[in-house]
């Protein structure tokens, strides 16, 4: 093996710790990270998502049910929890549905630079948050 | 060889089409479209919304119908999405496959789950 060789990097078995926190995260990186972790998140509600379904269509004594899991908890978990996890559901939601149609816009603008995935990135950022803060809002019924 | 790319590509025959990329694309766009519905629906209902206003949102058939056509959009949808994500962390293939497996029987047993509420309503 001559030395050349010998001395180039190797990018194999990246440490977590060493490696990945050395790496620039820019606006566009940080929308694709969490349009990844908002749809792990609500595949994994899933169930829960169509319990909720199930409960607010089925008849007037299972929307009851549904309600009262807002006011009184749901088995073990209180009413404070389950509205953390619905507002957790409505922010992967929104963002998810954002970051979706910025990737549509930009498959049929032929518009990508750098500076239109970054501004469009922090357009999808400010929005979902947004609507998640006043969604949010009735939820804990601050109006 | 025959060029088979760009302006050039043969776009007949099988392996072209509707894949994973376009699927993504197409069911994501039918929710939106019904996340829209089902908003008109609920900002045109007057006064406060209870069981019946709420379940009223449903039970029309056009919109069992395209409820239907959602949620195998979503399971179609989350399915590309999971497969993705086993295919970049579930290593090894043992693992993936086992990931990929588990997902399929969490996906279908949702949407069995939908269709039961949905063909009660």
């Amino acid at each position: 093996m001559s030395e050349a060789s010998k001395s180039r990097p190797e990018f194999r078995n990246l440490n977590l710790f060493r490696d990945v926190r050395t790496y620039r995260l820019p606006l566009a990186a940080l929308v694709s990270v969490l349009h990844r972790a908002s749809g792990a998140l609500m595949f994994l509600l899933l169930p829960f998502v169509i319990w909720l379904f199930d409960k607010s269509v089925s008849s007037e004594i299972s929307f009851g049910q549904f309600s009262a899991a807002f006011a009184a908890g749901l088995w073990i978990f209180p009413a404070w929890f389950i509205k953390l996890v619905v507002l957790a559901l409505i922010w992967s939601y929104l963002h998810h549905l954002i970051a979706g149609v910025r990737h549509l816009y930009l498959d049929v603008s032929h518009n990508y630079t750098k500076e239109v995935g970054r501004h469009t990135a922090a357009v999808t950022l400010v929005l979902s948050v947004l609507l998640t803060l006043v969604l949010g809002a009735k939820l804990f019924g601050l109006y | 060889m025959a060029v088979n790319h760009g302006s050039r590509r043969a776009v007949v025959g099988a392996h072209y089409g509707l894949g994973d990329w376009m699927a993504q694309r197409v069911t994501a766009t039918l929710m939106l479209v019904f996340t829209l519905i089902v908003l008109i629906k609920v900002l045109l209902v007057s006064g406060p919304i209870g069981y019946d206003q709420w379940a009223g949102i449903f039970s029309s058939q056009w919109m069992k119908v395209l409820t239907f056509a959602v949620i195998v959009a979503l399971i179609w949808h989350a399915w590309v999405g999971m497969r993705n994500v086993w295919m970049d962390y579930g290593k090894p293939m043992g693992v993936r496959l086992t990931l990929e497996v588990l997902t399929l029987i969490w996906l279908i047993g949702c949407a069995g789950w939908a269709f039961q509420v949905l063909w009660r309503l």
